[in-house]
């Protein structure tokens, strides 16, 4: 390659000591995008060349686990499910619930994963919970398709609610995110948090109406119960494939409030974190 | 923002103020947020003791200062734990400086290891893509260069195989070809060079002159003192986190030399039990030094510099008659010299019981580079009683202790420098120039 005459000229960068709490370079993260895609892209495929079953997985787990609650909810206690047959309400659940978990569990598990790339090259840190999201997602996508099939063949097809998938999509994503960026920046200063994920998954599943239709449980808990901002995500989701889905009330805006708190203090919170990530990590 | 912190003449490419990074000793790794409580609670009860932190500080950088314009190749020496990587890490933004600042012009490239983030399970071509993102290319970058990387690292045939089945060697040679189409203006690296075999290390070092000699900046932290002599004008001293010394290559490394010179580890190996070793072991090698002629210790030897190996064996048995052997071997292990002490009609010598220990003084007029001395002691008829392979590291520097000698290129090929007496140039003897029709 023969020298440039005319370098152009280059952007000064200066390096400066921590600096506490800082606006997150968002500009720089877009500069990145390649690096976003690259990483993603490598988490897909690995994941699937390592499965006997593949892309089968992603549809299987939503369906097994349906399944048995099924089973055992639906018919032991007999959870009332709106107009819905209970299978579908819990495919429905599952579905959007995996998303949730999966994404949740990948992202605060990711920086530590990383901590090679960390300590030896520089990149945005908010790249690497980003790109956890990829296999979440596409696991996500595949069961989605699924479960409007099922809906079709069950005769319960989804009504034009069904074109905001997208939007409770991109919701559903800045929860798990926001819960994600707080995670995984605070499990690389206190390794004890990561055991505590699984237990705040339990929770999580639990106090959410997943198995359950919020209408069950009692007007004066539901407010209480919306500060969890997956309550709003999955009335939502529920709302967009289910036809027979009663249609989302104040609760869900409660929870985008809540959510949208989260993704913004998460970002703030990483932001000031990252800047000691390769000291501690 | 004061002047002095951005880079300024328009030919300067980086420029440190002031830097210094503190590590809190015990506290370096992550820890538990259960231990934090205690330590909060435990602090509320003897409140604000000094100290009650448990962690020691430590300057791992302190008040370093340097300008670096641009075109420039710059070595960074030292020993472990003097602030070289991690003044690279500051400079590369991987971990933030303490106190002071630092501004860089143009994108930074870092290379502080080869390979980094390549995945064993993807493919070669798979990971020359991941590989150049993570060095920071952009996906359009690397498809242009993709043919030219995958040419340079001879893997041609391997680019759907996945990287877990590549030997070593062709591992290495993938991951370097990346990182070196990475066309940064400020590129730093961090000892890649000690991996690969000679052939391609000796490629390694003319790609930097390469990207160098395209105005771009280089920062090159090395143990390598050959390599740092061939390639870089100018260098810097680091010393316990302070910059010792800046100026030119040759001379920061002599400070350097006579620095460690005084120091007892430099030439001086001691040999574990457990270090790969051959023989009956009826004598083991416990330690080996190299000096000069007049025995003063040498961790680097200069041009043409006469030098002695000392071995030191405790003798568990004594052995009537025995052959030493001492080798200089590049890191690739190819063997390039052996001498032995039967050589030339000289006879086996007796080992006695106890610690024993033999010198032997060799000319062995050395290329510059990097080599290892093996050591062997053995019966006359060839049984091993102790090898050690690699026992003790040198490098032969780029210049001759007096006078202006050195060896004249970038890339030194061939690993020893015989003395040679050449003629002058004339028409070939008794076939006459003038006589154009012959033939």
């Amino acid at each position: 390659m023969p020298p440039r005459l005319n370098p152009p000229k280059q952007a000064v960068t200066e390096i400066l000591p921590p600096s506490g709490w800082r606006a997150p370079a968002l500009r720089q993260l877009v500069g990145h995008g390649d690096l976003v895609y690259f990483l993603a892209k490598r988490d897909v495929t690995v994941r699937y060349k390592q499965t006997i079953v593949g892309a089968f997985w992603a549809v299987l787990q939503p369906l097994l686990l349906a399944a048995v609650f099924t089973l055992v909810l639906g018919q032991l206690t007999d959870v009332p499910s709106g107009g819905t047959p209970y299978g579908l309400f819990a495919l429905a659940g599952m579905t959007m619930w995996l998303f949730l978990a999966g994404a949740v569990g990948r992202c605060s598990d990711s920086t530590l994963a990383s901590s090679e790339l960390i300590s030896k090259v520089y990149f945005p840190r908010m790249i690497v919970p980003l790109a956890a999201l990829a296999v979440p997602a596409v696991d996500f996508v595949a069961a989605l398709a699924v479960l409007i099939v099922i809906l079709v063949v069950t005769g319960h097809p989804p009504g034009p609610e069904l074109l905001l998938v997208p939007a409770v999509f991109l919701m559903a994503i800045a929860v798990a995110l926001g819960i994600g960026l707080w995670l995984s920046a605070l499990v690389v200063r206190y390794r004890d948090i990561s055991l505590a994920v699984p237990f705040l998954l339990l929770v999580l599943l639990f106090s959410t109406p997943i198995l359950y239709p919020l209408s069950l449980v009692p007007n004066e808990y539901e407010l209480v119960l919306s500060l969890n901002p997956l309550v709003g995500v999955m009335e939502a989701f529920r709302w967009t494939v289910l036809a027979d889905a009663p249609g989302p009330g104040a609760a869900v805006l409660i929870s985008v409030g809540i959510s949208v708190l989260l993704l913004a203090s998460g970002v703030l919170y990483f932001a000031r974190a990252e800047q000691r990530f390769a000291d501690v990590i | 923002m004061p002047a002095r912190s951005a880079p300024g003449g328009s030919d300067s490419a980086l420029c440190a103020d002031g830097i210094g990074k503190r590590y809190t000793l015990g506290a370096v790794q992550g820890r538990l947020l259960s231990e934090r409580i205690t330590e909060l609670l435990r602090r509320q009860r003897r409140f604000s003791s000094p100290g009650a932190t448990g962690g020691r500080d430590f300057w791992a950088l302190r008040d370093v200062s340097f300008e670096i314009s641009a075109g420039e190749i710059v070595g960074l020496i030292g020993r472990n734990g003097a602030g070289k990587s991690t003044m690279l890490k500051v400079i590369s933004r991987i971990t933030p400086p303490t106190v002071g600042r630092a501004a860089v012009r143009g994108r930074v490239g870092t290379l502080l290891e080869v390979g980094t983030g390549f995945h064993p399970e993807l493919s070669g071509r798979e990971n020359v893509f991941l590989n150049g993102a993570v060095l920071g290319m952009k996906r359009r970058e690397i498809m242009r260069k993709y043919d030219e990387i995958v040419e340079f690292a001879g893997v041609q045939r391997f680019l759907e195989t996945p990287v877990k089945r590549y030997s070593s060697g062709m591992y290495v040679r993938l991951a370097f070809a990346v990182a070196a189409h990475l066309e940064p203006e400020i590129l730093l690296v961090d000892e890649v060079l000690a991996v690969g075999d000679a052939e391609f290390q000796r490629k390694c070092l003319g790609k930097m002159r390469d990207v160098a000699s395209h105005g771009r900046t280089v920062l090159f932290v090395s143990h390598n003192l050959g390599a740092i002599s061939r390639l870089c004008e100018r260098a810097l001293l680091f010393e316990a986190g302070r910059l010792r010394e800046d100026g030119p290559a040759a001379e920061v490394i002599s400070t350097y030399m006579s620095s460690t010179a005084a120091s007892k580890d430099a030439g001086l190996a001691d040999v574990r039990d457990d270090a790969p070793r051959l023989g009956t072991a009826e004598a083991r090698l416990r330690r080996v030094r190299l000096t000069g002629s007049d025995g003063a210790p040498l961790g680097a030897l200069h041009l043409d510099e006469r030098f002695r190996v000392s071995a030191e064996f405790e003798v568990v048995e004594a052995v009537s008659e025995v052959v030493f052997e001492v080798g200089v071997s590049t890191f690739a292990g190819d063997r390039l010299l052996t001498a032995n002490s039967v050589d030339r009609e000289q006879p086996p010598v007796p080992l006695a019981a106890g610690p024993r220990e033999v010198t032997v003084e060799l000319d062995a007029l050395l290329l510059p580079g990097e080599f290892m001395i093996d050591v062997g002691v053995h019966r006359p008829n060839g049984t091993t009683i102790d090898f050690v392979q690699g026992a003790l590291r040198f490098s032969v520097l780029n210049a001759a202790e007096e006078g202006h000698d050195h060896y004249p290129w970038n890339v030194v090929r061939g690993h020893v420098r015989p003395r040679a007496v050449w003629s002058d140039v004339r028409a070939p003897s008794g076939d006459p120039v003038e006589d154009g029709t012959r033939g």
